[in-house]
């Protein structure tokens, strides 16, 4: 006996090494992200909002009557397995119907699901209520960065975009090897930023596909439909930031537009209202403004960087499908026209988007530095004024 | 119908195929028209889009291993999830359950062979060329298309030339799966033995005439969506494209009242299987006959009001994510009385338990699951958080490749002795379910987990925190798709070969049915006059 034990132990011990082993390897020194998931998270992420506690009791709720009625199924079952075999020889039965215990069993589900749909309907009730609201936020999607503008209440005309962590999606390309931020994937340039214990209302819509604006701890996930307006609403109770995901297939950087939203008190939010309408003023671009060569070439890189590195590629190159900007002859023409009217409406259906919502300034800036750039050394220059003579 | 009836009149017994012209060859196969024949070129093809389809699910559990892009890129990736959902669906599950059908409708209900047989042998070759198109979408310019399996517009509308060649594939498919379906009903409609009345129907026939129906009925609302996406993409019309007056979520309304039934055309059949199997193996007969007939029917009407359940996260009104709702959760209760059924039906019988058994019950467990996870989805406040996620993933592959393809594997293992005339290895049969339950588990229970923790499906690279989870999901995915390798070549192969202990013509001591009053292997003609039935119709008499 003891023999036998002893060698389950040995025989044990090797997959038991294997696990320890890939158990350190894997942790990937990466910790729970506060806001965001947690490492072997077995749950709905924490709760911030009443609605999404409100989900979490339902799930949490219908969880308990399945796992009765799963114990009691089976429980039946496996006895009868474990009893009824005919190696232990167990005889047949006959009997096949019975009326009664049919009906039984059909109406004790339904009366289940009755009680489980009546607080289950009081939430959608909630969750679609999106009147009153502190304030207004539109979510733009784009393939493949959120926009978002301050419609209604206090911080109204602000708007900015909110694209990855350009490094995140490098390291991705790379394998996402070595020591990993904890919030790889989900750093933005721009969160989204809110005042805490506020009812905010979401709008969402998008430019080209579907995208959809999603944040666990909120329990909101909405689509964000081109050509139509959709809305959603948090009051979140408890400062900090908070995680999410574009949840609806979006193309290729489906995985690299995350959402990220700041709760801040209503004295932070204030400060932080007034310091974005000073950045805005200071960079209010004066759109007849004549530039050089060089300014244009080096705003262009970073537009370039933020909005066409992801398809194109920072060398220019492109990849299968998608073009190469080095060298190419749309670049490259001495009539700019060509160009210009690429950027601004977008190829092949959209396969290239519409890169429209840019401003004129950008939209300059990125021509001319791909004009300027690896090997195109065309020397043009393209102003702000030629992209607004040709977007009318 | 006269000439398919028509059994030359010269025929005094049942089982007379001395006399019967049986091609060879590859004209037996091309000009096929004998329902065993294509029973066995839809399993055999089926079988090879599963390899294919589950060759590319390997290859995204492998990028999804660990965090960040190792082998393919992220345009590459949305291309694999697209085709493995596609391919599984209507090149492996769907054409699986015909090949059933083909081979055993017609031996259940003592029919010569199915009604249309000329039509049955173009059904069949139909899939080669939709088959060729759809896979040849990777050698295209801008590779396969890369929407995800429901090719919502407007992102199908930006795809290149492989998504027309999709779209096509998609209605020779659908042509072959109405042709199929039409088929299959007329045969069980007009084609039953004399005394063979609807209720005493073997419980495979009743699932197939439903789920045949179904087809018939959803298959053309496909093949309207992806034509619009055809004329939008070509022939500058706007169903789908908002700034010229359409609306994007038309597609999924209209794509989804064709998906929700097609969902459960991929469960019914399997329902009928486990309800074959479960009474053979209890030495019992079904308990509820009548009442899983209602069952099956009322899933699958009440399939059709409940497609915007796919959709809560649209923004539809409150009242329609009420209605839509309530009724996904009644499915629940056709549903459960189906379960409780075969447990009813296991209740003191006399049980064994060869393989087709172990997959029938092991069908039950996860299909179980699986229907838990389906009712937690169906509570809309609860679906907000879990739609798009990998959760949704855990629970349509916990019906779709557990509950059906064990469905499917209980079907093989029962019906196999039939087909072959040998029996399969018993043990490698068995190493074949454990391996396979376990690793199936270990491969998609864990992404309940990652659902809930809030990962988005169809990503090609995720957060740091949900590494450790897809790890284990990899190994399991691993693990399973080796099992089923395992399955083809060593266990399915050496049967079609005649490898095995030769079976008698009813292997099983509890299986009643037709099927088991003909030789095994089952004769190439079968029932050339119309059998003389039992009061139970399920033995000859004369």
């Amino acid at each position: 006996m003891k023999n036998i034990f002893s060698k389950l132990a040995s025989g044990l011990r090797i997959p038991g090494l294997w696990l320890a082993a890939w158990a350190s390897t894997a942790a990937y020194a990466a910790k729970d992200l506060p806001g965001g998931p947690s490492l072997w998270e077995l749950n709905l992420q924490p709760a911030v909002t009443s609605i999404a506690e409100e989900q979490r009791w339902l799930h949490d709720g219908l969880m308990i009557v399945c796992a009765v009625v799963f114990v009691g199924v089976f429980g039946v079952m496996f006895y009868s397995i474990w009893k009824h075999r005919k190696s232990v020889g167990h005889k047949a039965a006959s009997f096949h119907e019975s009326v009664t215990v049919e009906m039984a069993w059909t109406i004790i589900p339904f009366v289940i699901l009755i009680l489980v749909a009546l607080p289950a309907t009081k939430v959608i009730v909630a969750e679609k209520d999106t009147t009153n609201a502190d304030l207004t936020v539109k979510a733009t999607g784009y393939q493949w960065k959120w926009g978002y503008d301050y419609l209604n209440g206090e911080g109204e005309g602000i708007g900015f975009l909110s694209t990855l962590n350009p490094t995140h999606r490098e390291m991705s390309s790379n394998g996402a090897k070595g020591v990993m931020p904890d919030d790889y994937l989900l750093d933005v340039d721009n969160p989204l930023v809110v005042p805490v214990n506020k009812k905010i209302r979401i709008i969402t819509t998008a430019n080209d596909v579907i995208h959809s604006f999603s944040v666990p701890a909120f329990g909101i996930k909405q689509d964000a439909i081109p050509g139509f307006v959709r809305d959603t609403w948090f009051r979140a109770n408890k400062v900090g930031t908070y995680y999410g995901e574009c949840t609806e297939l979006c193309g290729k950087e489906h995985a690299y537009m995350p959402i990220q939203v700041k709760v801040v008190s209503a004295q932070d939010y204030s400060k932080w209202v007034d310091g974005e309408k000073k950045k805005m003023a200071a960079a209010a671009d004066d759109p007849n403004k004549v530039w050089t060569l060089a300014d244009l070439v080096s705003r262009g890189e970073k537009v370039y960087t933020a909005n066409c590195a992801a398809c194109h590629q920072a060398n220019g190159k492109g990849a299968g499908p998608i073009k190469p900007l080095d060298g190419s002859p749309v670049v490259l023409d001495a009539d700019k026209n060509a160009q210009i009217k690429t950027v601004l409406e977008g190829r092949l259906n959209g396969a290239m988007p519409s890169w429209k919502a840019l401003s004129d300034t950008d939209i300059a800036a990125v021509i001319t530095y791909t004009k300027n750039h690896w090997s195109n050394k065309t020397g043009q220059v393209v102003q702000p004024t030629d992209i607004k003579a040709d977007r009318s | 119908m006269s000439a398919v009836l028509d059994n030359h009149g010269h025929g005094d017994h049942t089982l007379d195929d001395h006399h019967a012209h049986v091609p060879t060859g590859w004209r037996r196969w091309v000009f096929a028209t004998n329902h065993k024949d294509i029973g066995t070129m839809y399993l055999l093809f089926a079988s090879t889009m599963l390899l294919v389809g589950g060759a590319m699910a390997m290859v995204i559990r492998a990028e999804l291993f660990e965090p960040g892009l190792q082998f393919v890129t992220p345009e590459f990736f949305n291309q694999l999830t697209t085709m493995h959902g596609l391919i599984m669906i209507f090149g492996a599950i769907m054409p699986a359950f015909v090949g059933f059908a083909n081979w055993m409708v017609p031996l259940e209900i003592g029919a010569s062979d199915m009604a249309f047989a000329r039509m049955n042998n173009f059904s069949f070759w139909l899939l080669v060329p939709a088959a060729v198109m759809l896979v040849g979408g990777f050698f295209m310019p801008g590779g396969a298309p890369s929407t995800g399996w429901t090719m919502y517009a407007p992102l199908s509308l930006q795809m290149g030339m492989s998504m027309d060649s999709t779209i096509l594939a998609i209605h020779l498919m659908g042509a072959s799966s109405i042709m199929g379906s039409i088929n299959i009903i007329v045969t069980i409609l007009n084609m039953r033995a004399p005394g063979m009345t609807l209720m005493k129907l073997p419980m495979f026939c009743w699932a197939w005439l439903i789920t045949a129906y179904l087809l018939v009925a959803v298959m053309p609302v496909l093949a309207g969506a992806v034509t619009m996406t055809l004329m939008d993409r070509h022939f500058g019309t706007s169903f789908f494209n908002s700034a010229n007056g359409g609306d994007p979520i038309m597609y999924q309304h209209i794509f989804w009242f064709f998906g929700h039934p097609e969902v459960y055309i991929m469960i019914l059949p399997a329902f009928g299987i486990i309800s074959m199997v479960i009474p053979a193996f209890a030495r019992k007969k079904l308990f509820g006959y009548a009442s899983m007939v209602y069952a099956i029917a009322s899933i699958a009407i009440l399939s059709f009001i409940v497609w915007a359940h796919h959709m809560f996260a649209t923004g539809m009104p409150v009242t329609g994510q009420l209605f839509f709702m309530y009724a996904t959760m009644l499915i629940a209760v056709p549903t459960a009385v189906k379960v409780f059924n075969w447990t009813a039906t296991m209740w003191r019988g006399s049980m064994t338990f060869e393989t087709p058994m172990l997959f029938a019950v092991g069908f039950i467990f996860v299909f179980v699951l699986g229907g838990f996870s389906g009712l937690i989805l169906a509570l809309a406040p609860v679906d907000l958080q879990l739609h798009g996620t990998y959760y949704v993933v855990a629970h349509f592959h916990y019906v779709l490749v557990a509950a059906a393809l064990f469905a499917m594997f209980a079907g093989y293992y029962y019906w196999c002795p039939k087909w072959t005339g040998v029996m399969y290895n018993e043990t490698r049969g068995k190493i074949h379910f454990w391996w396979s339950l376990i690793s199936f588990n270990v491969a998609f229970f864990p992404m309940h987990f990652l659902g809930l923790a809030g990962m988005p499906r169809r990503y090609a690279d995720y957060p740091m925190q949900f590494a450790d989870f897809n790890m284990v999901v990899s190994i399991g995915a691993l693990f399973f798709g080796v099992a089923q390798v395992y399955f083809f070549f060593f266990i399915v192969l050496p049967t079609m070969r005649g490898k095995g202990e030769k079976a008698p013509q009813n292997p099983w001591e509890g299986a009643e049915g037709l099927e088991w009053e003909v030789p095994s292997p089952a004769p190439f003609h079968t029932f050339e006059t119309p059998p003389k039935l039992d009061a139970t119709a399920t033995r000859i008499i004369g």
